[in-house]
């Protein structure tokens, strides 16, 4: 039988024995708390990442300023570090909010089965085969206005984070329903399921307590997967402009605004992209490392190109 | 398999009817609209004017009355007028469409011939250094932001090294035919670059799932060689899920690659996409991602026939 639900001791050995995994997850742990504790130091100091200083336009790195500073004079370092923030804030909430989705469908349309299960299926197919980055593009530039949210709001800097959220989570939750979907299936024919139904328990008792602990491992693992895609969106949008609004640093912004000065400052443009590329990497290692210890079955990702 | 393709042909007719619902509501919530953008360029316009062009347009009309009477106008062809292009949103299409069909076709070819080989290289020695090698690359390639590796082929070959431009389709005064493939060479290596490990991994994998199975040992054990095994048998089953992914790459052609496009200035789908709707063109931005919907689902159901027909075992109801 398939093994659906985590075992802590031998699944933390065979983890530990993926050495990039290993190194990944320091990596990402590392930057989670250098980001955090930029925050306490700029307020200790009382430095600000948002600070312009036309003054001290693209300048070298000082003293004053570790990298140096960017188009607007804004300290570099802190910039990056407020961008990862932004970016691992992102990754995990959309990744989260998307597997959340995702569960409730794929359970429902698995357990209940019949027209529901094909519509939600259907409706998973659909999803899967639009072309999603230029959907994204025109509900990135949506007027939120128009929606009935008050002027203020729809254009605060709050609302872009959300607003991203809210994106990913749109496109993002059809992999996991798939997954659940296809557990939900053959664990409700389990003899233990067969038996809650008749000791008298409902179906949301059912889908909640017997069902939904046993698929933990395979959401984890697509949740942990899909959080370097997430990033990487995140970093799309923003470079072009539909994503994090400053003044919030975002790493897909910082390359679009390092474009004008390329031949100038080429150090603004490679810093940001390195570390999109090694937090993703790090994500995949780590998602990868996550699937090989407690779910072979093997899920993918798509590029944005 | 007839009632099947029939089947899913009337599944995607109904999916391209709510699509091409579901973005006209949306581009009907991006900011502005077509009289507030009359009202930029002419200040003598009063807000009664304001109000009696929104009547005689029909802006002023409930979402569902708009949406029918766009799609009957679209059903018999007419998808309005580009703002951008100054010209027929249908007209404005066409040149950008096949710009990105030679970009994304060019690319494909590429990221195929250099994927499919290495991931063939790598299921024949699993765990090998060669197979840790190109995982790492294939890791690297689904990770790397296009935008980014985009961005320093740029720094590298156009701004230090002066090699290749920047951007664009062609040099002014220029546009033969060299000078438009020198103009293609930075975007078509972007997508290779940031392409190639999704279908180096599925090679790999497929290939790895077919080496595993009986008849590739029975295959073995009669005596044929290893060179017939490989070429006989396991790839020729191998291909079968490759050959899906890439089928399903297809709708790409037709939506191109919004990122790239974009950096490299370059006029395709993708960036006249991005440029309609930044540029509140509500008429093409429309007509642009109902083309590149239909032109997806097309080639998703494209993909499950070709899966049917080289793979027998594939049954449908």
């Amino acid at each position: 039988m398939m093994r659906l639900s985590p075992r802590g001791g031998l699944f933390a050995r065979r983890f530990a024995q993926n050495r990039a995994a290993v190194t990944s997850a320091w990596l990402l742990l590392a930057l989670a708390l250098a980001a955090i504790l930029s925050g306490l130091l700029q307020a200790a100091l009382g430095l600000r990442s948002d600070i312009v200083d036309l003054h001290h336009r693209l300048a070298l790195p000082s003293l004053a300023h570790p990298l140096g500073t960017d188009e607007l004079g804004r300290d570099l370092l802190l910039r990056l570090l407020e961008g990862g923030r932004i970016s691992l804030e992102v990754g995990i909430a959309g990744a989260l909010a998307a597997a959340v989705l995702g569960t409730a469908i794929g359970l429902v349309a698995g357990y209940r089965g019949g027209w529901i299960d094909g519509l939600l299926m259907r409706a998973t197919d659909a999803v899967i085969a639009l072309p999603l980055l230029p959907l994204l593009i025109v509900l990135a530039a949506i007027d939120l206005r128009k929606l009935g949210l008050p002027a203020e709001l729809a254009r605060s800097e709050v609302a872009s984070l959300y607003r991203i959220v809210a994106l990913v989570t749109l496109v993002g939750w059809t992999t996991v329903a798939r997954i659940v979907r296809g557990a939900t299936l053959s664990l409700k024919t389990q003899d233990y399921v067969r038996a809650a139904v008749g000791l008298g328990a409902g179906p949301a008792r059912v889908m909640l307590v017997h069902i939904l602990p046993n698929l933990a491992s395979p959401v984890i693992v697509a949740t942990a997967l899909s959080i370097g895609n997430v990033i990487l969106l995140e970093s799309v949008l923003s470079f072009l402009g539909l994503g994090i609004a400053p003044p919030l640093a975002s790493w897909g912004a910082m390359l679009s605004g390092a474009q004008e000065t390329i031949t100038i400052a080429p150090l603004l443009a490679v810093y940001p992209g390195l570390l999109i590329f090694l937090v993703v990497v790090a994500c995949n290692l780590v998602g990868d490392g996550l699937r090989d210890a407690l779910d072979p079955r093997t899920l993918q990702s798509e590029p944005w190109t | 398999m007839t009632s099947y393709i029939l089947r899913r042909l009337i599944e995607a007719t109904v999916v391209v009817a709510v699509m091409s619902f579901v973005i006209y509501a949306l581009i009907g919530l991006m900011p502005g609209d077509p009289i507030d953008l009359m009202l930029g360029s002419d200040p003598h316009l009063t807000s009664a004017d304001v109000a009696r062009l929104k009547a005689l347009m029909g802006i002023d009309q409930p979402l569902l009355k708009r949406y029918a009477a766009w799609a009957s106008a679209a059903l018999s062809g007419d998808l309005g007028y580009s703002r951008l292009y100054v010209r027929p949103a249908l007209a404005a299409l066409a040149a950008p469409l096949g710009r990105s069909a030679l970009l994304m076709g060019v690319s494909f070819v590429l990221t195929l011939a250099v994927a499919l080989p290495l991931g063939i290289f790598a299921a024949l020695r699993p765990g090998s250094r060669l197979d840790h090698a190109i995982n790492l690359a294939s890791f690297a390639s689904i990770s790397l932001p296009s935008f980014w590796i985009g961005l320093m082929l740029i720094l590298v070959f156009a701004a230090s090294l002066g090699w290749l431009p920047a951007g664009g389709i062609a040099d002014v005064g220029g546009g033969g035919l060299g000078d438009r493939a020198r103009h293609l060479v930075l975007p078509v290596i972007t997508l290779t670059i940031v392409g190639f490990g999704t279908f180096t991994r599925y090679m790999r994998a497929g290939l790895l799932d077919v080496l595993g199975q009986d008849f590739i040992r029975t295959a073995r054990a009669k005596g044929a060689s290893e060179r017939r095994v490989m070429l006989g048998h396991a790839l020729r089953n191998a291909i079968t899920t490759v050959v899906t992914i890439v089928a399903l790459s297809f709708g790409g052609l037709f939506s191109g690659a919004l990122v790239t496009e974009t950096l490299f200035a370059y006029p395709g789908m993708g960036k006249l996409i991005y440029d309609a709707v930044l540029g509140n063109d509500y008429n093409l931005a429309l007509a642009a991602l109902l083309l590149a919907t239909v032109m997806t689902l097309v080639s998703n159901l494209a993909a499950d026939i070709a899966y049917a027909a080289i793979d027998p075992r594939i049954t449908y109801r």
